[in-house]
């Protein structure tokens, strides 16, 4: 149960390579790592109290509006993690902006509630949400690696205003005099690297 | 009939269910709304203060900024459409600095915030360009941030820097910018001036009598 839950949330059923839900914020913030990390992060987060809570009310909740109930609950979860964050996390609010409401209107989440939590009982949700948040999660960080790397010679950078001054010193730069290629970091940028990404990903699957 | 009944208990059921589950979620977001919102409400008035202090020295001003201020309606110069506020530091009861909140609203996407700082004698303390969309790695330099180059304007005024100065050293001014991005460049060029001129036309009415 375990191990399949982590062969399905990293690789085989990976919700950003395979599963091609919640597109959106991959597609719109990924264009560092930093960016890619945290929201990959907070949607994990996300994924994870959604699955672990709505698995022991599925006994109560009505088949015909299961659908509306789990967008009210995953609604005010994200909610209480927008508020929590806005209030114990300064910084990290302000470099997600958006983007936490957002996760609200993340399709993955209500992908996984309604296809796993809903029919599964609570442990095994709770590994799903973790392990296909976390899929999600390095499928961003990878995306946002490429287009940092391409877009601005940089990578990492920004830890700092997340995380504390003492990452500071772990952005690379790779190059001195990089002019920046424009079009890895404007949105065409973002589908041209996912769709390089998911062709990796399938060209591994087919040699196999 | 039976029927009807029957269906009629399945829509009862399903009402009332969601009605449960609408009260005790609300009743949660309500905790957590009541338990945050004075953090949130403290820390926004602490990052604007940390902003502030951006563009005006702490050693310049000993009042209580963030709830000293003007308001000011909408103006031609400062681009704004609401009332926005402009702060006074006052060291005693001396006038030291304004800051001003000014808009270029022809950015090369969108509308850039800048705030301005401006001493008693009309020269710039400092400037934050603190709302902008322009396009990361390109346009974005504007941000401190990214760059430094936000601070060359710090210390010209509208005194030894004539009108036609104003503008980007392509154009005849006096002022650097990133080639590839210089309509962004202009935009707060063109926007810091402004509010120049504005404490110019105006600085009576903040208490600054020179």
């Amino acid at each position: 149960m375990f191990k399949e839950a982590v062969i399905d949330g990293l690789w085989k059923q990976n919700p950003g390579t395979i599963q091609l839900l919640g597109l959106c914020p991959t597609l719109a913030i990924t264009t560092n790592v930093i960016n890619g990390l945290s929201l990959g992060l907070a949607t994990m987060f996300v994924m994870i109290i959604a699955n672990s809570s709505i698995s022991p009310i599925r006994r109560f909740v009505p088949d015909e509006v299961r659908v509306p109930i789990f967008i009210l609950v995953i609604a005010a979860l994200v909610t209480v993690v927008d508020l929590s964050i806005h209030a114990f996390a300064e910084p990290l609010y302000k470099a997600l902006g958006i983007f936490i409401p957002l996760i609200v209107t993340n399709c993955i989440v209500l992908a996984r509630v309604e296809s796993f939590a809903s029919k599964n009982s609570t442990l095994p949700s709770f590994y799903d949400g973790l392990f296909m948040g976390l899929g999600l999660c390095f499928v961003l960080i990878i995306l946002g690696g490429m287009r940092e790397f391409l877009g601005q010679g940089t990578l990492f950078s920004g830890f700092d205003l997340v995380f504390g001054q003492a990452l500071s010193g772990i952005s690379i730069n790779f190059f001195d005099e990089y002019s920046g290629f424009l079009l890895a970091i404007l949105p065409p940028g973002a589908f041209l690297g996912l769709a390089l990404l998911i062709a990796l990903v399938n060209w591994v699957d087919q040699k196999e | 009939m039976n029927n009807f009944i029957k269906k009629n208990k399945i829509v009862g059921r399903t009402v009332l269910v969601m009605i449960i589950f609408g009260v005790i979620f609300s009743t949660i977001l309500e905790f957590v709304y009541n338990e945050t919102n004075p953090i949130i409400l403290k820390s926004e008035a602490e990052a604007k203060e940390r902003l502030l202090l951006q563009v005006v020295k702490k050693e310049i001003y000993n009042n209580d900024l963030i709830n000293s201020y003007i308001e000011i309606p909408p103006n031609q110069r400062l681009k704004n459409n609401s009332p926005i506020k402009a702060y006074v530091a006052k060291k005693g009861s001396k006038v030291t600095a304004v800051i001003i909140e000014t808009r270029a609203p022809n950015g090369y996407s969108g509308e850039i915030k800048i705030l301005v700082g401006i001493n008693s004698k009309g020269n710039i303390l400092g400037t934050r360009v603190i709302k902008h969309q322009e396009t990361p790695g390109l346009g974005d330099y504007i941000d401190i941030n990214k760059s430094e180059w936000i601070n060359i304007f710090t210390a010209s005024s509208l005194k030894n820097t004539s009108r036609l100065e104003w503008g980007v050293k392509k154009d005849q001014g006096k002022f650097d910018y990133v080639s590839g991005a210089t309509i962004t460049a202009r935009a707060v060029i063109v926007a810091i001036n402004e509010a120049l001129i504005y404490f110019k036309e105006n600085k009576l009415k903040m208490g600054i009598d020179v």
